[in-house]
C-alpha cells in the first residue's frame, strides 16, 4: 500500500522561475534598497547578497477582508485574571488583543509587519547593482593564442585513449563487422550442408564416400572459422574525438592609479578603494578575466601589490605624469593593446606639481588614449579644483566618449557618482 | 504482549529501517480502523522542501511572482532559523503523497510518517467535506493540465497579460468556491478534452446574453432616453441573475463580457484549485487534531510494543509537547489558537469521555459518554467541519485546560467586555463563540454578485450583508480593481446593514471625489 521514492537527487529550484518573477514585479523597490545598501556598507563585501525589505502593504495580495469596527466576538486562550462582565480598556494599536480569528497560516503573513524582507544571492545582487550600467568600448578583441583553447567533441575517430572509448559507436562498428564478416561463411556453410544433405539422401549404393567426408570436413572448417570471427575487435573501437578549438579570448586589465602624497588621507584612500573595487566588480562581469595592476605615485611612480597600494603610507610631493608614464610602459611591455582591453581607474586629490599637469595631458592625448577602452578619473576633495583637473578637462573634451571625470565630496558619493559614470547610453 | 527489540536505534536511518517503520505503523494504523488512500512517501531535500511550501504543497503549480514572494520568505525564515522546516507535507492526493525531509532525525521520520501518512490521509479519505469536494484521484493531473495551459497562455498571451488576470482571480479566490452544492469532478483528461469545445460553447453563451444590447454607445443613449416609455417590457424582464451568486468567480467565468475564451479557462482554473483547498480551510482543528492524535497514538503503541527504544520516545514526546502547546494570549509569541493543540486536546478529550467519563461528560454528552471511543472519534472525523466539531464536541474540561475566554469588542462601546470565561455560566456561551469564530462565512465577509446590468451600462453590482455591522477593510478597492478588470465595466458594491445599503463603492471611483 505505500512506497518510498527517493526525490533528492530530482531538480531543486523548482521556484526559481517565480522567484524570478517576483524580483522582475519589484525591481524598483529592490533596485532602491540595494542602492541604499552599497552607499551603507563597505565594498569589501561587495561579494554578498543582500538583506532586501519592500513595505509589505506593497506587495500585499488583496482580498475581501473585515475592517476595523462593528461587532466582534473573540475567543481567546489563556485566561488569568478574567472574570464575567469585566470591563477592559481597549488596547492602543487596535486588535492587540488578539486577532484569535482563528487565521490560518497560509495567508496574511503580512499583517502587522510593516516590511517584507528576504534576501537576494550574490548574483542577484550585483545584477541590480550594475542594473542599466555598460561598459564602454566593450570589444571582444578576437585573437588565436594558442594558450586559449578549448577541447571541442569533434566527431568519431578511430584511434585515442580508453577513456573515450564510444561504446555504443564501437558496438555497432562490431556488429556490423561480425555480419559482413560472417555472412560468405555462412553462405558457404549452407551450401556445403545442402550438398552433404543431397548427397546422403541419394541411393546407398551411389553415395561417393570420400565426397562425404570431404564435404564434411568443409563444414567442420566453417563452423570454426564462423565461430573465429571475433565479437570485438581493435578494428572496431571508436573514439570520441576531441580537437583543440581556439577560443576568443576576452580579458581585460585594469590599472588602479592613486596619488599616496601626503595629502591623500586614510579616509581618501578608503573612498578611492570602494570606487576601484566596485569598478573591478563591474570589470569581473563583462570580462572572463580581469587583470589587477596597481600603481601609486607620489613624485616618482610604481607598481606595487594591493596591500601596498591601499596601506602603506608615503609623503611628498605629488607628480602625476610620473605614474601615467609608468601606465604606459607597463602596457608596451606587457599589454598589447591588441590582446587587452584596458582600463585605467585613477584617484587623486587633485594636488599636482605646478608645471606637471601640461606633461599629463600630453602623455594622456598623444600615447595613453590611443590605447585605453576608458580613463576615469575620480578627484576626491571638497576644495575647489586644480590645474590637473582643468587640463583633464581638456583631454575629456578630445576623448568625450573614452574619458570620463567626476568629483566625489564624501563616501555616499562614490555609487552615484560611478553609476553616472557608465550609465548606458541610449541609442 | 511480548516487547520487541526496537527496530532501530539513534537518529540516523535509512530506506530499510523506514520501510519496516512504516509497515508496523500501517498494521497499527489498520488496527485502529485508519482507512487511507495508498502512500506515497517522498525523500527530499531542505530546498525543494522549501519549493514544496512554497507552492502551497502542490508538486506542481503553474507559474506566478506570489509563488515567489512565498518562497521568499519560507527561505528567509528557515534560514534565520525561525522555522523549522516542514513538520509535514501532505497532499490530498491518491496515492497520498507525503514529504520527508533527508536532514529529519529518524524519530521526525517516523512521526511525520504516523501524523501524515496515516493521520491526515485517513481524513482526507473519510471526512465528508474531502470526499464531497474534492476529487483525490484527478487533483494531480490536473495541476498538470493548469501549468501547462498558463504555461501556453504565457507563450501565446505574454508573461504580463496572464499574470495581471491571476492576480485578479487570487483576489478573488475565497469567492470562486460553490458553498453548497457538490462541485463537478476534476479530470485533467477531460479537462484536455474538452476545453476546446468548452471555450466554443462558453463564449456562444456568454454572447448570447449579451446580445440583447447594441454594442455602440449610441444605441446605449438611445436606449436610456427611452426608458420612461417601454412598451414592451423590455426593462422590467428582473434582475439578473435572478439569484444572487456567491461564486464570483463562477459568474466571472460564464458572464464576463469581454474575456477571451483562454482568460475564462485561466478563471476556472484558479476556481477549480480553490475548491479543492476550501475543505482544508474549513478543517484546520480537525484535520490537525486528527492526525496529532493519531501520530500520538501509534507512536505510544510502537513504545509499548518495543518497537521504538525510550531515547526515540522521548525525542518524540519533546517534540510533540512543543507542537501542541498552546501560548496564552498576552504571550508575546501569541499568534492565535493553535490549531494543533485545539485539535489534539478536543479528540483526546473525546476518547476521554467516551472511556472514563465523569458526572459532567455525561451530562454534556449523554450520546457519547461511556460509548466505544474508537467509533465516536471516526464518527466524529467523518461528519463534521471546524464550525460543527467545535459546537459538538467542545467539552467543559478542554474550556477549562487551555482557559479560554470571551471578549466583546464593539466600536459603539468604549469598553471591552468580557462576555464569558470558563465558569459553569460560560461554557455554552464559549463554545457557541468559538464555533462561529471558525465558521468560514463569519470569518469573511459575505460578498454575493447581486446584479448584472445587462440591459444598461453593463455594469455589476454586489452585495455585502454586513455580519454584526463589521465593514470591510480597505483592501476593498484594490480587489474592485481586480474585479473589474475582469468584468471589464464599472463595479459595483453595496455594503447592506439591517436590510439598507450603508455604504457604497465602486470601481473606477467616480469623478466627483467622495467614496459614496
Amino acid at each position: 500500500m505505500s512506497y518510498f521514492i527517493d526525490r533528492r537527487a530530482n531538480a531543486k529550484h523548482k521556484s526559481a522561475v517565480n522567484r524570478q518573477r517576483f524580483l522582475d514585479r519589484y525591481r524598483t523597490h529592490i533596485k532602491r534598497s540595494v542602492e541604499e545598501a552599497v552607499n551603507r556598507r563597505s565594498i569589501t563585501d561587495m561579494q554578498h547578497g543582500e538583506k532586501v525589505s519592500i513595505p509589505t502593504r506593497d506587495i500585499s495580495e488583496p482580498v475581501f477582508q473585515h475592517g476595523q469596527g462593528g461587532h466582534r466576538s473573540i475567543v481567546s486562550p489563556g485566561n488569568r485574571e478574567f472574570d464575567e462582565g469585566d470591563r477592559l480598556r481597549r488596547p492602543s494599536g487596535g486588535g492587540g488583543g488578539g486577532d484569535g480569528s482563528g487565521e490560518g497560516g497560509a495567508s496574511n503573513q503580512g499583517e502587522g509587519m510593516d516590511e517584507f524582507a528576504f534576501s537576494l544571492t550574490r548574483d542577484e545582487f550585483l545584477d541590480f547593482v550594475f542594473d542599466g550600467l555598460e561598459l564602454p568600448h566593450l570589444e571582444r578583441k578576437q585573437l588565436m593564442d594558442l594558450e586559449e583553447v578549448k577541447p571541442v567533441r569533434s566527431g568519431i575517430t578511430r584511434d585515442g585513449v580508453p577513456s573515450r572509448i564510444n561504446i555504443v559507436r564501437s558496438m555497432r562498428e562490431a556488429q556490423a563487422r561480425r555480419i559482413a564478416m560472417r555472412a560468405p561463411i555462412r553462405r558457404a556453410l549452407r551450401e556445403s550442408m545442402d550438398a552433404l544433405a543431397e548427397e546422403e539422401r541419394k541411393d546407398p549404393v551411389l553415395r561417393n564416400p570420400s565426397r562425404i567426408q570431404e564435404l564434411k570436413a568443409e563444414i567442420e572448417r566453417l563452423e570454426k572459422r564462423l565461430e573465429s570471427v571475433p565479437f570485438i575487435d581493435t578494428y572496431d573501437l571508436r573514439y570520441n574525438n576531441l580537437v583543440n578549438q581556439p577560443t576568443p579570448s576576452n580579458k581585460a586589465v585594469m590599472f588602479c592609479v592613486m596619488d599616496v602624497s601626503g595629502s591623500m588621507t586614510q579616509s581618501h584612500k578608503d573612498i578611492a578603494k570602494r570606487f576601484f573595487l566596485l569598478l573591478y566588480l563591474f570589470l569581473e562581469r563583462n570580462y572572463e578575466k580581469v587583470e589587477l595592476v596597481f600603481v601609486r605615485h607620489h613624485t616618482a611612480a610604481k607598481e606595487v601589490d594591493e596591500e601596498e597600494f591601499f596601506y602603506s603610507r608615503e609623503t611628498g610631493g605629488t607628480i602625476v605624469s610620473s605614474a601615467l608614464t609608468l601606465v604606459d610602459e607597463i602596457i608596451s611591455d606587457r599589454y598589447p593593446p591588441a590582446d587587452w582591453n584596458l582600463y585605467v581607474a585613477q584617484a587623486s586629490d587633485g594636488d599636482n606639481w605646478d608645471d606637471d599637469s601640461t606633461t599629463c595631458r600630453e602623455v594622456l592625448s598623444k600615447s595613453l588614449m590611443q590605447k585605453l577602452a576608458y580613463f576615469t578619473y575620480v578627484e576626491i576633495t571638497p576644495h575647489a579644483h586644480q590645474a590637473l583637473w582643468e587640463e583633464y578637462e581638456a583631454v575629456e573634451a578630445d576623448f568625450p566618449s573614452r574619458f570620463a571625470m567626476r568629483q566625489i565630496v564624501e563616501p555616499g558619493d562614490i555609487y552615484p557618482v560611478f553609476r553616472e559614470l557608465f550609465r548606458k547610453v541610449e541609442a | 504482549m511480548t516487547r520487541q527489540t526496537p527496530i532501530a536505534t539513534g537518529s540516523d536511518w535509512n530506506f530499510e529501517v523506514l520501510a519496516e517503520f512504516e509497515r508496523e505503523i500501517a498494521r497499527l494504523a489498520d488496527e485502529y480502523r485508519l482507512d487511507t488512500y495508498p502512500n506515497q512517501i517522498e525523500v527530499i531535500t531542505s530546498e525543494q522542501m522549501m519549493d514544496a511550501y512554497a507552492s502551497v504543497g502542490m508538486p506542481v503549480g503553474y507559474h506566478h511572482w506570489s509563488f515567489g514572494k512565498q518562497f521568499l520568505s519560507v527561505e528567509q525564515a528557515y534560514r534565520r532559523g525561525q522555522m523549522g522546516l516542514a513538520y509535514e507535507l501532505v497532499i490530498n492526493s491518491d496515492p497520498c503523497i507525503a514529504y520527508l525531509m533527508e536532514e529529519n532525525t529518524l524519530m521526525m521520520q517516523v512521526l511525520v510518517m504516523a501524523h501524515a501518512c496515516y493521520g491526515h490521509n485517513s481524513f482526507f479519505k473519510g471526512n465528508y467535506l474531502f470526499r464531497a469536494w474534492t476529487d483525490a484521484s484527478s487533483i494531480i493531473d490536473y495541476l498538470v493540465f493548469a501549468r501547462k495551459y498558463v504555461a501556453e497562455c504565457e507563450e501565446r498571451y505574454g508573461v504580463a497579460a496572464v499574470e495581471q488576470l491571476l492576480d485578479a482571480c487570487h483576489a478573488l479566490q475565497n469567492y470562486g468556491v460553490d458553498r453548497y452544492k457538490r462541485p463537478s469532478p476534476i479530470s485533467a483528461e477531460e479537462e484536455a478534452l474538452r476545453q476546446a469545445e468548452r471555450e466554443e460553447y462558453l463564449q456562444a453563451q456568454v454572447n448570447t446574453l449579451w446580445r440583447t444590447i447594441p454594442l455602440s454607445g449610441q444605441g446605449l443613449e438611445a436606449i436610456t432616453e427611452d426608458d420612461g416609455d417601454d412598451p414592451l417590457g423590455l426593462h422590467q424582464a428582473g434582475r439578473y441573475p435572478p439569484e444572487p451568486q456567491e461564486n464570483l468567480l463562477y459568474f466571472i467565468e460564464k458572464n464576463a463580457p469581454l474575456l477571451a475564451p483562454w482568460q475564462r479557462e485561466i478563471v476556472r482554473i484558479v476556481r477549480k484549485l480553490a475548491q479543492y483547498f476550501y475543505p482544508q480551510r474549513q478543517t484546520q482543528v480537525m484535520n490537525e487534531g486528527w492526525a496529532t492524535f493519531w501520530h500520538y497514538t501509534l507512536m505510544h503503541r510502537m513504545f509499548d510494543e518495543g518497537l521504538v527504544d525510550e531515547g526515540l520516545i522521548l525525542e518524540f514526546l519533546q517534540s510533540h509537547t512543543a507542537v501542541v502547546h498552546q501560548q496564552p494570549f498576552d504571550s508575546p509569541y501569541y499568534n492565535g489558537i493553535n490549531p494543533y493543540a485545539l485539535g489534539f486536546a478536543m479528540f483526546t478529550d473525546i476518547r476521554r469521555i467516551c472511556e472514563s467519563p465523569t458526572d459532567e461528560d455525561r451530562e454534556w454528552f449523554p450520546d457519547i459518554a461511556g460509548s466505544n471511543w474508537l467509533d465516536t472519534l471516526h464518527f466524529a472525523m467523518r461528519n463534521f467541519k471546524d464550525e460543527s466539531f467545535i459546537q459538538q464536541f467542545l467539552s467543559p474540561k478542554v474550556i477549562r485546560d487551555l482557559k479560554l475566554f470571551n471578549v466583546i469588542d464593539d466600536d459603539q462601546d468604549e469598553m471591552l467586555t468580557v462576555a464569558a470565561i470558563h465558569d459553569e455560566r460560560g461554557y455554552r456561551r464559549l463554545r457557541e463563540a468559538l464555533s462561529v469564530q471558525y465558521a468560514l462565512s463569519v470569518r469573511e465577509p459575505n460578498i454575493q454578485i447581486y446584479a448584472a446590468d445587462i440591459r444598461g451600462d453593463r455594469s455589476l453590482t454586489l452585495r455585502h450583508v454586513q455580519d454584526r455591522r463589521r465593514p470591510l477593510a480597505k483592501s476593498v478597492y484594490p480587489v474592485m480593481r481586480h474585479l473589474h478588470q475582469l468584468w471589464g465595466f464599472t463595479v459595483r458594491l453595496e455594503s447592506i446593514e439591517d436590510d439598507e445599503v450603508a455604504r457604497r463603492y465602486q470601481w473606477p471611483l467616480p469623478n466627483e471625489g467622495g467614496q459614496e
